[in-house]
């Protein structure tokens, strides 16, 4: 057997465990409504097109307009129906609107003749989705590596506390062991993304959000490379945390550095992300990278290259806290004597044939 | 090739404390090779120096008269002093997983498990999460942890420490039959009076050093101090004036005693025998206990 082979057999022991986790089952199910709820949901509330109540002699252009136009004897009967609610609006003598609270602007819009209006950057982003979409990004790399990160360190301690990893290290090397982990949490972790992506292609088809998807589909396929190296970076340091205490609750205390490095950028980016200068910055740093760059070419502010050069410089930091994490994993692996100090287990690896 | 394992001047430190010295010892095929010592006295940690889960600072360790790699370790059966297996998985599923990451394809990782469940007396509790056993059960379900992969050396840190006399007998006879078939059979106990019952040979270790190793029997007559039981129908506390007798221990017709050098045992026996008749008179051969204790002081 090889190592490879014993990644693979790590790697499938750790998917089919939380494949059986009610928690990670839930957790996913109430990810993907989410995601359904808010591209779809947006689109039921909205409801149809505004009711008005009209005498014969103005329906006709109300009509025309797609309104659901319901007929009155007269001007009085107008506003008694818009008084009761009955409807959202009347369209009276003059012509004259009447609502309510709220001046409604199909019924405006379906008696006045605009100006032609010609859109010279036809693609820029909406208002609603410029907001909307960092932070989702943000949210979804924020979740996915907390909660993944939060169970790869679970794992790594749970085979210290109840010292299987004993009979694990004497049967596979100790860097097959932790690449099947990591392995493991990217392949749950993308699936999971990946699911959640198709509930919200879905949910916009079904909304008919169309041209937004048009307008996020490239930053999402940027997004994918970004996550996975983010979450490779992430994930060596959640192993790294997990390998250094020997009980389930002590995870929390040593996690804290990780936790900030999965947090900071989080807020750094939901904070800055209409500050271009800081923007360009969080999109080159590893940590903020995975978030900052797919929005910068969601927002078209980075140019073609720059995305590649961030990337480039992500990968390296990746492998290099891979590489680190895995030689203190080794060295603290098998210290089942309370709480190792990443420097006595950068020195103490076992130089094991 | 015989499968025997050697060590050869292992020496260990955990900082400034040394906590093997120059330690050698061989584990021969076919037998079961008992390792006892104190608390503290190296055991656990030559253990795991076998299995490669800790490095030596010195010395090395033979198999087959070869370098011991990772590739051979892979195929030794282990179970560690502190007994763990994954609480949220189902015993067979993780007798079959440990099965594979020693090597077993598939099939044979299924066939293995479910006949060493049953040889343990487990078969019926296979599809039960390992949490939910009691502590003995959980016991045995290390045991076929340890053998799932048919082992070419076996390598037990107190197999026997929380099992009930009958689940003791299970795993003896379980282990008997592998060193039959000509595994090499490590295994360190507390309880002398089991390793006594079931080792071949024996290796003693003390403060980080070997202090006997051999044969059971061998190592019994080497300590065998020329020490005789006497049972007679009247008082005994007539030895106390023959020459040559020291009294150890006298209970009215019993007593053991010491002969000096140069004495005649069948001297003393025509004496009893004729003040009266003689019920026993035999050798007394050390127990494990008392050769360990000789050796520690």
């Amino acid at each position: 057997m090889n190592v490879y082979q014993a990644v693979r057999l790590i790697a499938g022991r750790e998917i089919r465990v939380k494949l059986r986790d009610r928690t990670f089952l839930f957790g996913t199910l109430f990810f993907l409504l989410i995601a359904v709820g808010a591209t779809v949901l947006p689109a039921l509330l909205a409801g149809g097109p505004s009711a008005v109540a009209a005498t014969a002699s103005v329906a006709a252009p109300l009509r025309q307009a797609g309104l659901d136009v319901r007929p009155v004897a007269d001007d009085a009967a107008a506003e008694r129906a818009v008084r009761d609610g009955e409807v959202d609006a009347a369209v009276v003598a003059g012509p004259t609107v009447l609502a309510l609270d709220e001046a409604p602007d199909d019924v405006v819009k379906a008696l006045s003749s605009g100006p032609v209006v010609r859109l010279l950057d036809p693609d820029a982003v909406d208002p609603l989705a410029a907001f909307f979409v960092p932070f989702a990004f943000a949210f979804v790399f924020f979740t996915t590596s907390q909660m993944f990160g939060v169970q790869i360190a679970q794992s790594v301690t749970e085979e210290k506390q109840t010292r299987i990893v004993e009979i694990l290290v004497a049967a596979v090397p100790v860097r097959a062991l932790l690449a099947g982990k990591i392995m493991a949490a990217c392949v749950l972790a993308l699936g999971q993304i990946a699911l959640i992506a198709v509930a919200t292609v879905a949910g916009m088809q079904l909304a008919d959000n169309g041209d937004l998807l048009a307008l996020i589909g490239p930053a999402i396929g940027w997004f994918v490379p970004f996550f996975l190296l983010g979450f490779l970076l992430l994930a060596a340091l959640w192993a790294v945390a997990g390998a250094l205490v020997t009980r389930q609750e002590d995870i929390g205390g040593v996690s804290l550095p990780v936790q900030l490095a999965v947090m900071l950028p989080f807020f750094a980016v939901i904070f800055l992300h209409d500050n271009a200068t800081a923007m360009r910055i969080l999109s080159y740093l590893p940590f903020s990278a995975p978030t900052a760059m797919p929005l910068r070419m969601f927002t078209g502010d980075a140019a073609g290259w720059e995305p590649l050069v961030s990337l480039a410089l992500l990968l390296v930091t990746a492998l290099a806290f891979v590489a680190a994490g895995a030689r203190v994993y080794e060295g603290s692996l098998l210290r089942t004597n309370g709480r190792t100090s990443v420097r006595a287990a950068w020195r103490g690896r076992e130089a094991l044939g | 090739m015989t499968s025997t394992l050697r060590l050869d001047g292992v020496d260990r430190s955990f900082g400034d404390r040394q906590v093997l010295k120059n330690i050698s010892f061989e584990v021969t095929a076919g037998r079961m090779t008992g390792f006892v010592g104190g608390n503290g006295a190296g055991k656990t940690t030559t253990m795991r120096i076998i299995l490669g889960v800790l490095a030596p600072d010195a010395g090395q360790l033979l198999w087959r008269g070869s370098r011991l790699t990772r590739q051979d370790r892979r195929r030794f059966g282990y179970m560690p002093e502190e007994r763990g297996l994954y609480p949220k998985m189902t015993v067979r599923e993780q007798v079959v997983h440990l099965g594979r990451l020693h090597g077993l394809d598939p099939a044979a990782a299924r066939r293995n498990t479910d006949a060493l469940l049953e040889r343990v007396g487990l078969a019926e509790r296979g599809d039960d999460l390992l949490e939910t056993l009691s502590l003995g059960n959980q016991q045995r379900a290390q045991i076929a942890a340890a053998l799932v992969h048919d082992p070419e050396l076996l390598v037990l840190d107190e197999p026997f420490s929380g099992l009930d006399p009958m689940a003791v007998d299970t795993v003896v006879s379980v282990l008997r039959e592998r060193a039959r078939a000509g595994v090499p059979v490590l295994f360190s106990s507390h309880q002398l009076d089991v390793v006594e019952r079931l080792c071949d040979d024996l290796v003693i270790i003390a403060d980080g050093a070997i202090r006997a190793a051999g044969g059971r029997e061998e190592l019994r007559a080497e300590y065998t101090l020329p020490r005789f039981e006497l049972v007679v129908d009247g008082d005994a506390g007539w030895l106390r004036d023959q020459p040559g007798v020291t009294l150890v221990d006298l209970d009215g017709t019993r007593a053991v005693f010491d002969l000096a050098a140069g004495s005649d045992d069948q001297r003393v026996l025509r004496e009893a025998l004729t003040r009266g008749p003689v019920r026993a008179f035999r050798p007394v051969t050390p127990s494990l206990a008392e050769i360990f204790r000789e050796v520690n002081q």
